[in-house]
């Protein structure tokens, strides 16, 4: 296996504010590595400036080693990009948006009618192809976004939050659709802020908060580093004041960290079921009633919590 | 392939306006709508037209001592053109000239002395004496229409001094006549002819009625292109907004991620706002044609005026979608634009009757020159006539479609 993205010390400003700050890290042919972190992280810069929409202010990359800067149409050619947003034109049918994407990147004739039929069936929209995009629901939209990046059988495809905002069962069909493609044998750059999904797809993940990527590695080696701690969820009512909760349980022994957030208080321990007494103990003594408690094997929420002191979701 | 990428994505931003209702309604349903109710309102369909343009001031000296000359001044004055022209006898050319250069007239007409004996004896069209007209530039319409009947009444005596001397070269080759004879029939022959056929043909050509004549002024003539004009800028709008619409969309970051030039998709948007314009003009003046049997004029004169005035019009869409931030600021600014220009430019009303310097400022709108190369061409003039408003338009094309491209580079909207 070979290495087809590399970057490396990429950084970009933006009037002075640093949005992606000296990341590197590079992927290996066949692989879905994951970008995890929160929104505005700099998932998506990341992504825009790997896709050539925007010049890096430092740094650089190769991509199946063509420079990103100096050889961007090269790049073109061999990338696809499943954007956040869905770039479709609504009023055009899946059909005809297919055809037009599909002509933007040099597909035409046979070659362009066949690719858009096997795309159709791919993504599961062959009966509704010539309706309107504008009478799609989320989930086939997203079908549709995806479907577009697919059309021109990129080596490399970017997907930047493909999930976002559509119902559990069209995620479920988006998330099986990128292991079938990777096992076809597409590598794929994976961005989320859902740490289900970045534990259940990737080969390799690179953990990004504030623009730095703070952690890289398979999901064995990233939880390792939080070593055997488990995290111990304490839901809280919604009139309760969980920033004073995760104040009060800093002090019981075992408890290595308390970190509210809304109507809950994450904590990170080395054993779940020896600091729970007490926890729920000081709980009552400050008058705060704890609704449920969720118990977490070491995992990579576990391992953003323990980087940065937050929860992916902060 | 960039090349055939630039004509896609025109093609795609034509589909989907023409997929918009609200685009549908201002490129073809408002035009036509308000051309027949205006129509309507000015006895179009009544049998009484009247319309805008009445009295235009015009001043005549005719230094000519033949009869042509007066014939000229008969034409002008005859009862026919009574309403629509008022004119001016004057004895002076800089006199006539001046009150031009002061706006208190629309057009000078100074026919020279030995006009008529040019016009008998010259052995072609450019020994011909001229006639000078001077036009004032500020009053386009009106000296449009003053050109038109000069240039129909020149028409008629071009044709009957050729047609003299035909008569007279078959006369000499039968020898029903000898040569030396010739000068003096052929001064005889073609000043009857051309008083004669002058002063019917011109007049009747003023007279408005098709039966006879090929050169009519019609009320619609008038208000169509002022319409055309005016929801072509409406729809110059939804050009412009949908380049910053995709740009909100991701649909414009999704094209410059493609393997293609950014140059040529700036372009194919400029394109599609263009191919755009061009179509609802056809639309407008082939449905304007067919529906309300209007006289656009000579068709190869209303082709390349489309195509200009789509062009500069479209100058505009970029600079707009250049300067504004938001589709819904082009949306607000395009429709206070498109109802300043069609009043600027006579979509309205005559722009003669406004002060001198809005009329300065009119010829700054395509709409102002466009509306006036059509109704020129709709009274009869040829492509020659429009020649000055096909350059202003072009010009004013590849300016604002060069400053808008410049600003949208460096506002960073297709550079990164």
């Amino acid at each position: 296996m070979g290495i087809v993205l590399e970057v490396c010390n990429l950084v970009k400003k933006y009037n002075g504010n640093v949005a992606v700050d000296k990341i590197s890290f590079d992927i290996e042919d066949g692989e879905i590595f994951s970008l995890l972190g929160p929104n505005g992280a700099g998932k998506t810069t990341t992504i825009s400036i790997l896709s050539t929409l925007l010049t890096p202010t430092e740094g650089s990359a190769t991509i199946f080693g063509y420079s990103l800067t100096k050889q961007p149409m090269e790049v073109k050619k061999l990338i696809g990009v499943v954007p956040q947003e869905i770039a479709l034109y609504d009023d055009l049918s899946a059909l005809e948006n297919l055809n037009f994407w599909g002509e933007m990147y040099g597909l035409t004739g046979k070659a362009l009618k066949t690719r858009v039929s096997e795309v159709l069936e791919q993504i599961g929209l062959t009966d509704r192809a010539k309706d309107r995009v504008k009478t799609y629901s989320g989930g086939m939209k997203r079908r549709v976004n995806i479907g577009v990046g697919l059309l021109h059988k990129p080596r490399l495809l970017f997907m930047d939050e493909p999930t976002v905002g559509i119902d559990p069962q069209s995620r479920r069909a988006i998330l099986d659709s990128v292991k079938a493609l990777n096992t076809a044998g597409m590598t794929i750059l994976y961005t989320t802020h859902y740490m289900e999904e970045a534990q259940e797809l990737s080969d390799r993940v690179g953990i990004i908060d504030h623009g730095k990527l703070i952690a890289l590695g398979t999901q064995a080696e990233l939880t390792a580093q939080v070593g055997e701690m488990d995290t111990l969820i304490l839901h809280v009512g919604e009139n309760e004041d969980p920033e004073h909760l995760a104040q009060g349980l800093r002090t019981v022994q075992g408890v290595f960290q308390a970190n509210p957030s809304d109507h809950e208080v994450a904590l990170v321990t080395p054993s779940a079921e020896e600091v729970l007494a007490p926890v729920v103990s000081r709980a009552n003594e400050l008058g705060i009633k704890i609704h449920s408690v969720d118990i977490r094997e070491p995992n990579l929420e576990a391992v953003f919590l323990h980087l940065t002191g937050r929860a992916l979701r902060d | 392939m960039n090349l055939r990428k630039f004509f896609l994505i025109a093609l795609k931003d034509l589909r989907l306006i023409l997929r918009d209702p609200t685009g549908l309604v201002f490129m073809l349903l408002a035009p036509f709508a308000l051309t027949l109710g205006m129509g309507a309102l000015t006895g179009r369909f009544s049998g009484s037209p009247q319309f805008g343009i009445s009295q235009i001031p015009v001043v005549i000296v005719n230094q000519d001592s033949g009869e042509l000359g007066q014939v000229l001044v008969d034409v002008f004055t005859s009862e026919e053109l009574n309403e629509l022209v008022l004119v001016d006898l004057r004895s002076d050319p800089t006199e006539a000239r001046t009150l031009v250069d002061q706006d208190k007239t629309a057009a000078a007409i100074i026919v020279p002395e030995g006009f008529s004996a040019s016009i008998f004896s010259a052995e072609s069209a450019t020994a011909v004496v001229p006639i000078e007209f001077y036009e004032n530039p500020t009053r386009q319409t009106s000296t449009g229409i003053a050109r038109s009947i000069l240039e129909s009444f020149l028409n008629e005596v071009e044709i009957s001094r050729v047609s003299s001397k035909l008569i007279v070269g078959q006369l000499l080759a039968s020898g029903a006549i000898q040569p030396e004879q010739a000068a003096a029939l052929g001064a005889v022959v073609g000043r009857e002819v051309a008083t004669n056929t002058s002063r019917n043909a011109s007049v009747r050509l003023i007279s408005g009625t098709a039966e006879s004549s090929n050169i009519k002024f019609d009320v619609l003539a008038y208000m169509a292109p002022g319409m055309a004009m005016l929801f072509l800028m409406y729809t110059i709008t939804l050009g412009g907004r949908s380049l910053l619409v995709e740009a909100r969309a991701g649909t414009l970051a999704r094209m410059l991620i493609s393997p293609t030039n950014a140059g040529f998709i700036l372009g194919g948007k400029g394109f599609g706002i263009f191919l755009t314009a061009v179509t609802q003009l056809v639309i407008v003046i082939g449905g304007t044609s067919l529906l309300f049997r209007l006289q656009w004029g000579d068709w190869l004169g209303v082709a390349l005026l489309i195509l200009a005035a789509a062009f500069g019009a479209s100058g505009w869409g970029i600079l707009m979608a250049a300067v504004l931030k938001t589709p819904g600021q082009v949306a607000i600014t395009g429709s206070a634009i498109a109802l300043l220009f069609g009043i600027l430019g006579g979509s309205f009303f005559d722009i003669s009757m406004l002060p001198g310097w809005v009329r300065s400022l009119s010829m700054l709108t395509p709409n102002s020159w466009a509306n006036e190369g059509f109704r020129i061409l709709s009274m009869g003039g040829r492509l020659g006539a429009i020649q000055t408003h096909l350059t202003v338009l072009v010009v004013m094309g590849v300016a604002l479609y060069g400053v808008g491209t410049v600003m949208l580079s460096r506002r960073g909207l297709m550079a990164k």
